[in-house]
C-alpha cells in the first residue's frame, strides 16, 4: 500500500461525506433524501464543527439543489451535491443544463428505485435515466471505490479538455448503509491530488475584472448545434482524461483505475457485465464455478459515460456468449438499459457473441450468489447448443 | 436619491439593441432598475421576454454579468451565485461588494418559481428579485398566470360564450412575500421612475432578500396602443388596482393615495383584454371586480401607518 492513509470501517454515505471534508468545496447546496440523506447530514456537521471552509446551503427541493450548485460553479466555486432517486429525477431539467453550461460540478449519487411503486432500496433507474444528460457516471462496485471515484471524479470534471459534471454512484443501502474497512488518503494527500481548481471563465471573475459575460443566452439555429458538437467533444475528450486520473492515483496511492474490470475474462468462453455491488458477488461466482472448471468471467463496467464502446468490444470480443446484467428495465418489451450498448459495441465484430439480457435486483430485491450462478449456466448451455431460446430474463421474481 | 439628470450620466448596464416588443414595460423596468444600482452587479433572468429577448447568442443587451439557467430556479440560481461570492471574499478571491439581482415575469414569479422564490426568502439570501408582473405567460403567446387578473381574456382562459374570461382573482404575492418576514417588499410601476428607481435603492441596501413587484405592461397581451405603456400603468395606480407602496422591516407604508380614486372601467377601457367587461350584460361583474379592488385598497390601507 502506497498512501500513507489510515484504515477505516466507513459506510459509502460515511465515505462520501468524508471525502467532501476533504475535497473541502466552496459550495454545498444539498436536501435529504433516503438512501443519501446521510451524506449531506454528516458534511453539514463538519460544517457546524469549522472543518471546512464550505458554504453549506440547505435548499429547499433538489431541483433548487443543482440551481444553486449552477449558480456556484458559473462564479468559480467548486460545488458538489448529493442525492439518491426521485431526487436526481427532480434535478433532470437542470442536470442537462449543468452539463451544457459546461459545468465541473460533483454530484454523489446513491443508486435507489425510482417511483411508483415507492421504494427506497437499490436499483439504478436513476442514473441511467440520466445516461444521454451529459454528465460523467462512474459506478462503484464497494465503499473504497466510491471513496477513491469520488476524489478522482474532482481531477476528471475539472479537466480544461473535459470541464463536464460527474455523478459518483454507489449501491443504495446495499454500500451506503454499509460498513467496510476502506483505506482514506490523508487530508493533505487529496488536497495535494485535487489541486486548486483551474481558473476559467466565470461570472464573478468577470465581474472583479469588470469584463462582464452572459451566460445561458439564446442559442437558436444558428449556434446550438454548435455548442452540443462542443459538449459531445467534451465527452469524448473524458474518455482520454479518467484513464489518465486512474492510473495517476494509483501511482500515488496504490490502487489504480480505469473503465472497467475484467475478472478472470481472458480466457473465459462466456462472461457477464455488471455494475455495482454485484460485481462483488459476481466474482465469487466465478471463483467457485473455475473450480468446477467452467470458462467464466465477469466485466464491470465503472466508467457508463463517457461509454468505452471500443475498449468494451474488445474486452468481450473473444466470448461466445456474453450476459449483461441489468438493474434496471427500460421498460421497452425488450431489454434494460444497459444491454443495447453492449449489444451496440459488438455489432461489427467479425465473430460476435451471442448476447442475452437479465434484468435483476428491481427495488433492491437481494441477488444471490445462486442466481448468478443460473445466470452463469444459462449462457454456457448458449456457448454449447449454440442456440439462444431467450434474449431477456427477469432473474429472482415471482411471475 | 439621484436627480434624473444624475442618472442620466450613469453608464447604462442594460442598452438597446434587444428585441423586446415596442412599448414593453419589461424593458423599462430592466433599465430603470440597472439604472438605479450603481454599484457592481449581478443579474440573474428566468426564462421568459426578458431573457429571450436581450440575450439573442452571440448578442447580449446585459454590460454586467448576467445568467439564465431555466424558468422556475432564478432565485435558486442567484442563491448559488451570492454564496459563491460569500465563499469567495471570505478566502479573499473577491475584492468588489457586489449586488445581486434577480429578474422574473410573473408566470416564472408566481406560479411555477415560487417554490425556488420562497426557498431563498427563507434563508435570507442577499439579492433583490424583481418580479416585471404583466399578469400573464406572454412568452408563450399570452396564458393565464395566478397573477392574471379576474375577468382577462388570455389564450387559456379565452372569453367565451359562457365563461367571461379568467374566473380566479389574481393571487397577492407581495403579500405573500412580507409573510416571510424579509426585510423589504414593494411594489411599483414604470410609469413612475422615481417610485421605482428609489425602491431599488433601498432595496439593496438591506442585508438580505428583497422583493418588488413591478406592473410592467405588456401592449401585445393587454391589448393597447404601445405608446400608452407608461400611462396604463399609472392608471392602475389611480383606480387603485395596483397600490404602491412598501413594507419594511415589517411596516406598511402607502408611498401614494390617489386625490380621486378613479372607476376600475377606466383602466379596462383601455385594455383589449378587458372589452367584455364594457358590455351591459357584464356590468355585474364589473361591480364585483370594483368591490373587490376597493376591499383590497381598504385592506392595505388598514395596514398602512
Amino acid at each position: 500500500m502506497k498512501g500513507t492513509g489510515r484504515r477505516v470501517a466507513k459506510t459509502a454515505n460515511e465515505a462520501f461525506a468524508e471525502a467532501m471534508r476533504q475535497i473541502d468545496p466552496d459550495v454545498v447546496a444539498a436536501y435529504p433524501i433516503t438512501p443519501a440523506t446521510e451524506i449531506v447530514q454528516i458534511f453539514s456537521q463538519f460544517v457546524a464543527d469549522g472543518l471546512v471552509k464550505t458554504e453549506f446551503v440547505a435548499v429547499e427541493s433538489e431541483h433548487s439543489a443543482m440551481s444553486a450548485c449552477i449558480g456556484a460553479s458559473i462564479s468559480g466555486a467548486r460545488a458538489m451535491t448529493g442525492t439518491s432517486s426521485q431526487g436526481l429525477a427532480l434535478m433532470w431539467e437542470m442536470l442537462y443544463i449543468a452539463a451544457a453550461l459546461r459545468l465541473p460540478i460533483i454530484m454523489a449519487v446513491v443508486n435507489r428505485a425510482l417511483s411508483a411503486p415507492i421504494n427506497i432500496h437499490c436499483d439504478h433507474s436513476d442514473t441511467l435515466g440520466a445516461r444521454d444528460s451529459g454528465w460523467i457516471q462512474i459506478y462503484s462496485e464497494n465503499v473504497q471505490e466510491t471513496y477513491d471515484n469520488v476524489i478522482q471524479a474532482v481531477r476528471i470534471a475539472e479537466h480544461p479538455d473535459v470541464r463536464l459534471p460527474v455523478m459518483v454512484t454507489t449501491d443504495g443501502f446495499i454500500l451506503s448503509h454499509c460498513l467496510e474497512t476502506i483505506e482514506m488518503l490523508t487530508d493533505e494527500e487529496v488536497k495535494e491530488f485535487i489541486g486548486e481548481p483551474p481558473v476559467r471563465e466565470n461570472l464573478l471573475k468577470s465581474l472583479e475584472e469588470n469584463k462582464p459575460i452572459t451566460i445561458g443566452a439564446l442559442d437558436l439555429q444558428d449556434y446550438y448545434f454548435e455548442h452540443k458538437r462542443q459538449e459531445a467533444e467534451a465527452m469524448k475528450n473524458a474518455l482520454k482524461v479518467i484513464p489518465e486520473i486512474g492510473k495517476e492515483f494509483g501511482e500515488k496511492f496504490g490502487r489504480s483505475y480505469g473503465f472497467f474490470e475484467e475478472y478472470k475474462l481472458e480466457d473465459a468462453t462466456v462472461g457477464i457485465v455488471v455494475m455495482g455491488s454485484t460485481a462483488g458477488t459476481g466474482k465469487d461466482v466465478v471463483d467457485e464455478l473455475r473450480k468446477e472448471g467452467k470458462k467464466v468471467g465477469l466485466l464491470k463496467i465503472r466508467v457508463f459515460r463517457p461509454f468505452p464502446f471500443e475498449e468494451i468490444s474488445k474486452a468481450l470480443s473473444h466470448l461466445q456468449v456474453v450476459g449483461v446484467m441489468d438493474r434496471a428495465d427500460g421498460v421497452n418489451s425488450y431489454s434494460g438499459p444497459v444491454f443495447p450498448e453492449i449489444c451496440a459495441c459488438l455489432y461489427d465484430l467479425e465473430k460476435r457473441p451471442k448476447i442475452v439480457d437479465f434484468i435483476y435486483g428491481l427495488g433492491g430485491r437481494d441477488i444471490r450468489k445462486e442466481d448468478i450462478a443460473g445466470i452463469f449456466d444459462g449462457l454456457l448451455k448458449i456457448a454449447e447448443t449454440g442456440k439462444k431460446e431467450f434474449n431477456l430474463k427477469y432473474i429472482g421474481v415471482r411471475e | 436619491m439621484p436627480s434624473l439628470k444624475q442618472l442620466a450620466k450613469r453608464e447604462e448596464k442594460f442598452v438597446s439593441g434587444h428585441r423586446l416588443c415596442p412599448g414593453c414595460g419589461a424593458g423599462i423596468v430592466a433599465r430603470l432598475v440597472m439604472l438605479a444600482i450603481d454599484k457592481p452587479v449581478v443579474v440573474g433572468c428566468a426564462t421568459g421576454c426578458l431573457e429571450v429577448a436581450s440575450t439573442i447568442f452571440p448578442y447580449s443587451s446585459w454590460k454586467i454579468p448576467w445568467i439564465h439557467s431555466a424558468f422556475e430556479n432564478v432565485a435558486a440560481t442567484i442563491s448559488g451565485v451570492e454564496t459563491a461570492y460569500r465563499a469567495l471574499k471570505k478566502q479573499g478571491k473577491i475584492s468588489k461588494d457586489a449586488v445581486f439581482v434577480a429578474f422574473g415575469g410573473d408566470g416564472g414569479t408566481y406560479d411555477i418559481g415560487l417554490q425556488s422564490l420562497s426557498g431563498a426568502a427563507e434563508r435570507g439570501h442577499r439579492m433583490l428579485y424583481i418580479c416585471y408582473d404583466n399578469q400573464a405567460y406572454m412568452n408563450t403567446g399570452i396564458q393565464r398566470s395566478s397573477a392574471t387578473p379576474k375577468c382577462a381574456h388570455t389564450t387559456t382562459s379565452p372569453v367565451g360564450k359562457v365563461i367571461p374570461g379568467k374566473k380566479q382573482w389574481s393571487k397577492n404575492l407581495p403579500e405573500i412575500m412580507v409573510a416571510h418576514g424579509i426585510p423589504y417588499v414593494a411594489t411599483s410601476i414604470p410609469g413612475r421612475w422615481m417610485d421605482l428607481i428609489n425602491k431599488v435603492e433601498k432595496a439593496i441596501k438591506f442585508d438580505g432578500f428583497t422583493f418588488i413587484d413591478v406592473l410592467s405592461p405588456c401592449r401585445l397581451g393587454w391589448g393597447y396602443e404601445p405608446s400608452l405603456t407608461l400611462e396604463i400603468s399609472r392608471l392602475a395606480v389611480e383606480t387603485c388596482i395596483w397600490p404602491l407602496y412598501e413594507v419594511i422591516e415589517g411596516k406598511y407604508k402607502l408611498n401614494y393615495r390617489p386625490k380621486e380614486k378613479k372607476p376600475v372601467v377606466e383602466w379596462f377601457k383601455l385594455q383589449r383584454r378587458f372589452r367584455h367587461l364594457l358590455k351591459p350584460e357584464n356590468e355585474p361583474l364589473l361591480e364585483e371586480i370594483q368591490k373587490e379592488v376597493d376591499r383590497r385598497w381598504e385592506e392595505l390601507l388598514s395596514k398602512c401607518e
